[in-house]
């Protein structure tokens, strides 16, 4: 069989990346389709930690790294110099995790989301705060248990719709991704390369450390995501949803929550919750997807 | 060319003929019309420029940091609050070696909200790695704009290029606008070393333990006492081409001087003309204008500051509990080197204004006392 | 930027370029060390499906003559690999035995 991505790797082996982690399939299933004339900018994230020490970088294309919520404004800015000095070709793509997005980096990304600057804007979502220990963040799901959420009060807030957030902004595209579909990712990066204007892709990146999950669960936990609806993998391109990776059939919740230490705290009445969230959410997607 | 033009537009023609290339910036009282002629002048395609019409500040300079970063000459200005927003980013500036040349009108920090000047929002940042030069005439702005880009990209820290509310930014003065050949041939386009390159990939400002993250600030602080040398160089190579000196203080009437009245800008105007009525009555007065703070003239200041027998140093800010931040700065100087005694009075903040009755005042009140009795003096305040 | 394995050995302040900035990739930094199991996987079974090698966080398997290959200086021993694998011919084994 032919492998179903480019060989080529622009990540290197050798990051800091905790064993199995879901923002460094995200990373390499990124680069193989971004590609080599690309320029990266990165808030404080595990991203952050994960490229490597001074002098030191795994990534083949140049970087820089940037203040939390700065992502798509430096991103923006250095759109603005490669047009300016003739080398608009390169891609140039800001890279964050939840946090940076969700939470501090909202309204730098808002903005750059309203000037429809020709970037790409990443987000590996691993719903929480990992790099500094595990805190809730706006991505955090309904029912999580972080460490500023204790099982006690576990998080009641359902997480934040990011993609319509975005959508609102009418960017010529935007998508989800989850690690576990690494082909569509590629698929979807390769055709928004060549769309100018904003484009928002967001990725399910599972955290083994902080979902309390086996490291080796990573891809079967974000394609159980997939597979029961607590995370749906689509794309917009101008205003049109087109879901790709359909679950014409979904599996219940707790498949997805019982594998992960983050929701054991969880009874019988919250999964059921949890549940009914999920089912809405999903309900209010498909009637998009039938739109014509 | 010779034209009228208000504070804030000497910036946006200072920045015009440095040709800039990415300018980011985000509106605020009272450095709106900066921006506004730019956006007009890219808008006319008589400047090759990109402009960022960001939601925030801090997302101009982030726009800046990332332009600059990519190897184009960036721009933007702001104020007060809109500076104080930056904060953090301007130590990420300067940190990451990039020479952005940003205006700042002195506007006071609210609350109370205000929008006129004082000088405590640019000296809140003396300490982010900035290169900081206060003007006192629209002519010293375009020209600083300038000069600021030449001296920054010689040792890659950024400049601030700083004037007063209103009192400069909305004052009509007569201005000298250079040719852009003569311009160009003074500073030469921005080709920076350690852009983002696609052929020659490097990551940037990465993490980095305590092995080595001091000797990347010795060596900010050896780029600063470089940019030293190079500010009194341009001086004298702007003035050949330009016929305009800008050294980093200005002093007027000081050799003579018995007190010196220390100020920085346009504050010095009114001093000049407060130190020729004294003058005339035969009290030996003189100025000394402060241009640069960071980095700190030490032996400009001690040079210019050694045959005075007093030194009153008249702050428009104040660092609670504490002196103005240019005694702290000037005392700090002039300690174990004179025995001067020196005053620190402060005067119009929050856009009062500072007439030539201020200084006379001060004069008075300093009298014949030998040395100061109160660590700082208020001046004109309603009792 | 050079795929150099070496690491880089500063001496002195004067070798330091002005900035932070990354003078070698972190292949120069094998991980191999953190790991506690180790993947071994069973060529007869093998279908070349090319999941292990394209799942992995680490770019730690290699695609060499249309057979995946663990590079053991950075496999940090995740799993992944293995879970994924639909034939089951990778085997996750403790290190030292």
């Amino acid at each position: 069989m032919k492998p179903t991505l480019p060989l080529e790797e622009l990540m290197s082996p050798g990051h800091l990346a905790c064993q199995g982690c879901g923002a460094g399939i995200a990373m390499r299933t990124t680069m193989k389709a971004i590609g080599q004339d690309a320029i990266f900018t990165f808030p404080a994230c595990c991203w952050t930690v994960i490229d490597g020490p001074f002098p030191y970088s795994c990534l083949e294309v140049p970087l820089l790294h940037m203040a939390f919520e700065a992502t798509a404004a430096t991103a923006s800015g250095i759109k603005a110099a490669m047009d300016t000095l003739g080398k608009g070709k390169t891609t140039i793509c800001g890279w964050a995790g939840d946090g940076g997005t969700f939470d501090i980096g909202l309204q730098a990304l808002s903005g750059a989301a309203e000037r429809n600057n020709d970037i790409f804007y990443f987000c590996y979502d691993n719903e929480a705060y990992m790099n500094t220990g595990i805190q809730r963040s706006g991505a955090t799901p309904y029912g999580a248990w972080t460490t500023t959420t204790p099982v006690k009060h576990f998080k009641k807030e359902v997480k934040k719709s990011i993609d319509d957030i975005v959508a609102a902004h009418k960017v010529p595209y935007q998508a989800t991704a989850s690690v576990a579909y690494p082909e569509d990712l590629y698929k979807k990066l390769i055709k928004a390369k060549e769309i100018r204007g904003f484009k928002f892709i967001h990725i399910l990146a599972p955290c083994p450390p902080g979902w309390k999950a086996k490291p080796e669960d990573t891809v079967k936990l974000a394609r159980l995501a997939v597979q029961t609806g607590v995370f749906t993998v689509y794309e917009v391109e101008n205003g049109k949803y087109l879901q790709t990776i359909k679950t014409p059939t979904r599996k219940p919740v707790l498949e997805y929550l019982k594998l992960q230490g983050r929701f054991k705290h969880l009874k019988e009445n919250d999964v059921a919750e949890v549940q009914k969230l999920v089912d809405s959410r999903y309900a209010e997607l498909e009637k998009r997807f039938s739109e014509k | 060319m010779k034209k009228v033009m208000m504070g804030n537009h000497a910036i946006s023609y200072g920045a015009t003929l440095s040709r800039v290339q990415v300018i980011a910036a985000y509106p605020i009282t009272p450095q709106t019309q900066v921006v506004e002629l730019l956006s007009e002048i890219v808008a006319d395609q008589k400047l090759k420029a990109e402009f960022i019409k960001v939601e925030s500040e801090h997302s101009a300079m982030a726009a800046c940091i990332g332009a600059s970063s990519a190897g184009a000459r960036a721009f933007t200005a702001t104020s007060a609050q809109g500076l104080a927003l930056m904060h953090e980013l301007l130590h990420w500036a300067a940190g990451a070696r990039l020479p952005i040349v940003m205006a700042n009108i002195n506007r006071a920090m609210a609350p109370p909200w205000t929008i006129w000047s004082d000088q405590n929002d640019s000296l809140s940042q003396r300490d982010t790695g900035w290169m900081q030069f206060y003007c006192q005439s629209n002519q010293e702005v375009l020209d600083s704009v300038i000069i600021a880009y030449k001296v920054a990209e010689k040792v890659l820290m950024p400049v601030m290029i700083i004037l007063d509310a209103f009192s400069l930014s909305h004052t009509y003065e007569s201005v000298d606008i250079p040719d852009q050949a003569l311009v160009d041939k003074y500073l030469p386009p921005f080709d920076y070393k350690y852009k983002l390159d696609v052929q020659n990939p490097h990551t940037y400002g990465g993490l980095t333990t305590p092995e080595w993250y001091m000797e990347f600030r010795i060596k900010m602080h050896e780029a600063m006492d470089q940019a030293l040398v190079e500010i009194k160089k341009e001086a004298v190579a702007f003035k050949k081409v330009f016929g305009r000196y800008y050294d980093t203080v200005d002093p007027y009437m000081v050799d003579d001087a018995e007190t010196v009245l220390v100020t920085s800008g346009t504050a010095a105007s009114t001093a000049r003309y407060a130190v020729d009525q004294l003058r005339a009555k035969g009290n030996k007065v003189g100025n000394l204008r402060m241009r640069v703070l960071r980095p700190f003239p030490f032996a400009d200041v001690r040079e210019q500051l050694k045959n005075a027998k007093k030194v009153i140093i008249v702050d428009r800010d104040i660092s609670y509990g504490y002196h103005g931040i240019w005694a702290q700065e000037v005392k700090s100087a002039l300690y174990g080197h004179s025995q001067v005694p020196v005053w620190n009075f402060i005067a119009g903040l929050g856009g009062r204004d500072i007439f030539p009755e201020t200084f006379y005042d001060i004069i008075a009140q300093v009298g014949k006392k030998k040395k100061p009795d109160q660590e700082l003096y208020w001046v004109e305040v309603k009792k | 930027m050079a795929k150099d394995r070496k690491k880089i050995d500063f001496k002195k302040m004067e070798e330091l370029p002005p900035m932070v900035m990354s003078l070698r990739s972190m292949a120069a930094n094998p991980t191999g060390s953190w790991r506690n199991l180790k993947p071994v996987i069973d060529l007869s079974q093998c279908i070349q499906c090319t999941i292990c090698w394209k799942f992995c966080p680490d770019a730690a398997i290699d695609w060499i003559d249309d057979n995946p290959v663990i590079n053991l200086d950075f496999c940090k021993g995740c799993g992944i690999c293995a879970e994924e694998c639909p034939k089951k011919c990778i085997e996750m084994i403790k290190e030292g035995k």
